[in-house]
């Protein structure tokens, strides 16, 4: 099995930096609303990274994007749950007052670096607008600020890049450059949204290193969002399976790969390739991902699971229940072999 | 950047050797250029001596050298009607439809690029509605349809402003906005649609993620890299506003060259219809090359290419 994670510093036992309770975020398209994120709740605490992990679709950018509440509008819409940062529930911030938050306290950094810098605008001013938001400065003391910042993230020669293009950088330069708008400021939580996938196999492993040591230097809480197992099992402390727009499972790194309980989960890690073989995507697992405006009424799942399903059992809407500690799973009958030793557990309405 | 400048320079020369080409051909094509000037008391001698003075005994391709070589130096000939140096016609011409021109220029600026980033930041409110009928009706309404009607109301009816000729501030209005509607709503889509593009990127959202105010978000970020289209449609517009003014000239009796060439044409006096061609496509080449320029200069990606 994959060397897992060691768990979190015992400095940081226990301070929950972000939790996010009953998150749920709408869409308005043209085959009516669709739930792309449904019910979700996970909490994180300070120096931990929890992995999200689900097929193409399964809301897992959705999510992210509604912590930092820039869900695209007006097609999207939070429509209910709390995201408490640091204590404070985001969803009840005025915009003025979030706008004060992002890029402070929480940051993000996006999947490709080809697209996440503005090519109009030099390297340094972008890592510079953050800066000079958050902490006032201007002038030289910006500049220095700056060029520490890129200095961080182990950027060669921050002075001169400072004046270059992102397309003059290779990139895993920018990439850096983006982890360095994200860091600059401090925040307690990053959250990564596949911040890998369009780097080679050796630039990556490299910007992992990266996000650990500056992890451990923060005390930063990270949100890793990824399609690859090979990444959860070097980055990841614990790990949330998503499935059309839900948690169906959720417990620390080992638990997940060692004795998963949800059949998606499962298949997921069974449809994992061989450690060298790094594909960039999940191979396929049978069946599609499921359109989220057709979704059926009960359990989501049910379609493609391979199990037998009676009609009964696919109509009740399956439940997160933590069935070990720190283990939680969407219990429906047939999906958790043994059902049975967990069956008081639920409460079916 | 300055190897980008000579690029576009040596391409813009040969655009206009190549429309200097074609303007000589269709001379050419039009017949013996001497037909204009025969009359029954010219005996053969002083019509064949009257070749030798517009150079029709040399072979084409030197004639034709001759024909640049003039247009170079401001030569455009002589009108056989007016019997004056057509350079000096069209020149006296030339500043009243520059100027028609960039009223209807400044017009599709400012009213179309402002209503392009309003629809765009307020996608689906009234205000995205309002700017798209504005556009769809500039796109879809004749200029001259525009001008007559806006003679209509606002000079005949409501005796606002007024209908004809040059003049003050007030006789641009109409003129301009008949002009330049249809790229005011032109200009508007582009804006709109550059505008949303830019609006959905990852860098914008990066931005946000950064903590940047909206209107940051708006001027800084989204603004700069939507303006690329619009700058490009706006280069192109500034060269057919000016090809645009010949209509509506006429139907405001503005003194310009698209009154010019249309009394040339019912002249048939055809030095000057070739002067207004050679001076307008001058124009046309001269304002992209300028836009391609400005282009380089917003884009570094173009620039160090
Ligand atoms: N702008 C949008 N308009 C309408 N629906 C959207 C929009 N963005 C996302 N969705 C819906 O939300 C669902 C989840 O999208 P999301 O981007 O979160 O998936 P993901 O898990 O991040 O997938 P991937 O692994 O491909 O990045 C999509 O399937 C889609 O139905
Ligand atoms: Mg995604």
């Amino acid at each position: 099995m994959l060397a897992h994670r060691p768990a979190v510093g015992v400095s940081a036992v226990d301070a929950t930096v972000l939790e996010v309770r009953n998150l749920t975020t709408e869409f308005t398209t043209k085959w009516g609303t669709v739930r792309a994120v449904d019910d979700v709740s996970y909490s994180l605490k300070r120096g931990e990274t929890l992995g999200i992990v689900g097929e193409s679709g399964s809301g897992k950018s959705v999510t992210a994007l509604s912590i930092m509440r820039l869900v695209p509008s007006p097609a999207g819409r939070i429509v209910g749950g709390e995201v408490r940062l640091n204590g404070r529930d985001l969803l009840a911030l005025s915009e003025g007052e979030m706008t004060g938050v992002r890029g402070r306290e929480i940051a993000m950094i996006l999947q490709d670096p080809m697209q996440a810098l503005n090519p109009v605008l030099k390297i340094g001013d972008q890592v510079a607008e953050t800066i000079a938001i958050h902490q006032g400065l201007r002038g030289k003391a910006l500049l220095e600020k700056v060029i520490e910042a890129l200095r961080h993230v182990r950027i060669p020669a921050p002075e001169a890049r400072v004046k270059d293009y992102p397309h003059q950088l290779s990139g895993g330069m920018r990439q850096r450059v983006v982890g360095a708008i994200g860091i600059a400021s401090q925040p307690s939580v990053i959250i990564a949204d596949e911040p890998t996938t369009s780097l080679d196999v050796t630039i990556q492993a490299a910007y992992l290193r990266l996000l650990r040591q500056l992890q451990e230097e923060y005390g930063l809480g990270i949100v890793f969002i990824t399609h690859d197992f090979g990444i959860v099992a070097k980055m990841c402390h614990r790990v949330a399976v998503m499935y059309a727009g839900r948690i169906v499972e959720m417990a620390d790194v080992g638990t997940i790969f060692d004795s998963p309980l949800h059949e998606y989960t499962k298949a997921l890690i069974n449809s994992v390739p061989p450690l060298e073989a790094d594909l960039e995507r999940l191979p396929q697992l049978d069946g599609q991902p499921p359109l989220l405006h057709d979704l059926p009424p009960g359990d989501a799942f049910a379609p493609r699971s391979t199990l037998a399903f009676t009609p009964e059992d696919a109509s009740v809407r399956p439940e997160l229940v933590e069935v070990e500690p720190g283990h939680w799973v969407q219990l429906s009958r047939p999906s958790v072999a043994d059902f049975d030793r967990y069956a008081h557990l639920v409460s079916y309405g | 950047m300055l190897r980008f400048l000579r690029k576009r320079l040596i391409a813009s020369a040969i655009a206009m050797l190549l429309v200097t080409l074609v303007v000589f051909v269709l001379a050419r094509i039009q017949g013996d250029p001497r037909a204009l000037y025969i009359d029954e008391n010219m005996s053969q001698e002083m019509y064949e001596a009257l070749g030798r003075e517009l150079g029709l005994d040399r072979p084409l391709y030197y004639q034709y050298w001759v024909f640049v070589s003039q247009i170079a130096t401001g030569d455009l000939g002589v009108s056989i009607h007016q019997h004056r140096p057509v350079a000096d016609i069209v020149l006296e011409r030339l500043p009243a439809t520059l100027k028609l021109a960039t009223a209807g220029f400044i017009f599709s600026i400012v009213i179309g690029v402002p209503l392009g980033i309003l629809s765009a930041v307020r996608r689906g409110s009234a205000w995205d509605f309002a700017g798209r009928t504005f556009a769809v009706l500039g796109h879809s309404l004749p200029s001259f349809w525009v001008a007559i009607m806006a003679i209509f109301i606002f000079s005949v009816q409501l005796r606002w402003l007024p209908a004809f000729g040059d003049g003050g501030l007030d006789h641009y209005i109409l003129p301009a906005v008949a002009l330049g509607w249809a790229a005011a709503g032109g200009q508007m889509r582009l804006m709109r649609s550059a505008m949303l593009e830019t609006l959905d990127s990852q860098y914008v959202v990066l931005a946000r993620a950064k903590g940047v105010s909206q209107r940051g978000v708006i001027f800084k970020h989204a603004l700069r890299n939507a303006l690329l289209a619009p700058l490009t449609f706006a280069g192109l517009t500034l060269g057919s506003l000016i090809t645009g003014a010949i209509i509506v000239e006429t139907v405001f009796a503005w003194p310009g060259l698209g009154l010019l060439a249309i009394n040339a044409v019912v002249a048939s006096d055809y030095a000057i219809l070739q002067g207004v061609m050679i001076v307008i496509t001058f124009f046309y080449i001269a304002t992209s090359l300028l836009v391609d320029v400005v282009y380089a200069w917003v884009d570094p990606r173009i620039r160090y290419e």
